[in-house]
């Protein structure tokens, strides 16, 4: 493929780095957010749901914006982080993770809490008179239920994730090779004179890598609908 | 090994109240729906937590609201075959049995995956996924994965009630012989008096969320104060029976306490031990020995009690040997024949009279 320039390819590479780790790092958190906010009932619950779904309805400038706020060098979680952990996140690509992760979170979130709440409560019930505990219910009976709304949800954050641009251009900037995903190489190219062709190219990568991710995620998602039908 | 129940649980108008034991063998839990059969089930399993009482089984207390003992369903051991099989849609059957297995407790003894298959017929379904199986197939592999559970005692809730009579008599041989072969106690809730007839050792009577009469499968059946908990059409005797005989046309002979019946072949063999059930409007009632009656079955009774219902029809309850039988007549016919405590009748059934279904081993 070396119709993609060196600094394409750079993009494009990150651009998949950190859809990876922002999936990946949220899904364990997106499945709990998820069961807790489809099963639990607790104080405060309409406060997390709200917060997860900020970054659908807020404007992508301000969320990156209130990400700098808080998890800049100066900001209150992020001189914590680099004392603590020695992890920067500002104006680094871990803090494309961030960025992605949080606007793609909503979504991954919803689409695993339709999967639970799908599930036939009963059978968890039946699981439990067999003398399985409460973790081995969700590990054995739930998980492998949800697994096509698991699926679902990955598929539509980790699209997001390479698409991600007001975030995390206010947040981590648009430094070559450290911050410029796709989305941002995009912009930058056809901010210069004779751009449109590279733009061009990154752009018909983009459209292949979101219709490679849709069948694929079709095609899990249908395997995995068949499984738990059990037919 | 018992089961020990005593509850009290409100929710909204419906107050449950039941007190009851459940020794060895099949205990039915009888009543009409919304009697409350179900609530006490889920709160012997620990899927629904009542208001006050104790629930204790073999010696283990699982559930003492005096004692705040509330142990969660996973550590109360009971094998639970609900109504609606429950099979694990992601699993294949054996897995769905192995999934009894794995959460067994360790070193508890108990039928391998191989036997339980064996006993319930299962080895040829191992492979298949629930989506495929009919409803008779689900529940016996419903069955078969409680078992392998180990547990203490069985739960049944309705297991037959999603099933034609066709499934039901495929699936009733095989609770027989678990009852028989296995010896664990099972709780059994059904709404159907001929499932409870053929299978019940104890049957407790359920109405408005009360124990209303509990005792031996045979007395609780043939008492006559029972009628409207039965229903009039299914009101009759449950008698312990010994086969003797297959005849050469047909008839199998059995031996009752109060004498002897024929019925249309059954499939057991001589001397095995059964029970018959004799509907009570199968019954004519005669004062003088019948003759030239085409009916085979005649046996002395003496009338115990008589009961009038609100229509034209007398439940009249007899001893027959050392058990009981009941006949519906009419008043008009129990007038006119002088029926009163401590008189002698001859009881006449026709064989044909009892159906199949109604003859179980035990």
């Amino acid at each position: 493929m070396s119709w993609l320039g060196p600094e394409e390819w750079q993009a494009v590479g990150l651009s998949i780095k950190v859809a990876f780790w922002a999936t990946l790092l949220s899904l364990p958190f997106g499945v709990l957010c998820a069961y807790a906010l489809a099963r639990w009932t607790f104080r405060g619950k309409m406060v997390l749901n709200g917060l997860i779904h900020l970054p659908l309805i807020l404007p992508p400038v301000v969320t990156g914006y209130l990400l700098l706020m808080a998890f800049g060098r100066r900001g209150p979680v992020g001189e914590f982080l680099e004392a603590q952990l020695g992890l920067v996140l500002a104006f680094r690509w871990t803090g494309a993770v961030l960025a992605a992760a949080v606007m793609a979170f909503p979504l991954m979130v919803r689409a695993i809490r339709l999967g639970i709440e799908a599930v036939d409560v009963r059978l968890e019930e039946a699981a439990a008179t067999l003398g399985a505990p409460a973790w081995a219910v969700f590990l054995t009976v739930t998980l492998p239920l949800i697994l096509p709304g698991i699926v679902a949800g990955t598929a539509l954050a980790a699209a997001k994730a390479m698409g991600e641009f007001g975030a995390t251009i206010t947040f981590v900037s648009n430094i070559p090779g450290e911050t410029r995903t796709l989305p941002s190489a995009i912009y930058s190219f056809l901010q210069v004179p004779g751009g449109e062709a590279p733009a061009l190219r990154l752009v018909a990568v983009s459209v292949a890598v979101a219709l490679l991710a849709l069948a694929a995620s079709e095609w899990l998602a249908r395997r995995a609908a068949r499984r738990i039908t059990g037919a | 090994m018992s089961l020990t129940v005593d509850l009290r649980h409100r929710f909204g108008a419906f107050a449950l109240e039941v007190d009851f034991e459940a020794p060895e063998g099949i205990t039915a839990l009888f009543g009409r729906s919304g009697s409350g059969k179900t609530t006490v089930v889920n709160a012997v399993a620990g899927l629904l937590r009542p208001d006050t009482g104790r629930i204790a089984v073999e010696g283990v207390t699982v559930f003492d609201s005096g004692a705040r003992v509330n142990l969660a369903p996973h550590r109360r051991r009971f094998g639970y075959v609900f109504q609606d099989a429950r099979l694990f849609p992601h699993l294949d059957v054996a897995g769905n049995l192995a999934y009894g297995l794995r959460f067994s407790p360790r070193g508890a003894a108990g039928a391998s995956l191989d036997e339980v298959a064996d006993l319930l017929g299962l080895e040829t379904l191992l492979g298949r996924r629930p989506g495929a199986l009919s409803g008779g197939e689900k529940q016996r592999v419903a069955i078969g994965r409680a078992l392998l559970s180990r547990p203490r005692m069985l739960l049944m809730d309705e297991p037959l009630a999603a099933l034609d009579a066709a499934r039901k008599s495929e699936i009733l041989p095989y609770l027989e012989r678990l009852r028989d072969r296995t010896g664990l106690p099972i709780l059994y809730v059904s709404h159907a008096v001929a499932e409870v007839a053929r299978l019940a050792t104890t049957v407790v009577v359920l109405e408005g969320g009360r124990v209303v009469q509990a005792g031996p499968a045979e007395q609780v059946l043939s008492d006559p104060a029972l009628v409207r908990q039965i229903g009039i059409r299914e009101a009759g005797a449950v008698l312990p029976a010994t086969v003797t005989r297959h005849h050469a046309d047909g008839l199998s002979e059995l031996a009752i306490s109060g004498g002897r019946v024929f019925l249309p072949q059954i499939d057991l063999a001589q001397g095995e031990r059964t029970r018959v059930r004799i509907l009570a409007h199968d019954v004519i009632l005669s004062r003088a020995a019948p003759e030239g009656l085409s009916a085979l079955n005649i046996l002395p009774a003496t009338v115990i009690a008589l009961r009038e219902g609100s229509g034209p029809g007398v439940m009249v309850q007899m001893k027959c040997g050392t058990d009981r039988l009941l006949a519906r007549i009419t008043r008009r016919s129990a007038d006119a024949l002088g029926l009163a405590p401590g008189v002698g009748v001859h009881a006449v059934i026709k064989s044909v009279s009892v159906a199949r279904i109604d003859v179980g081993g035990g």
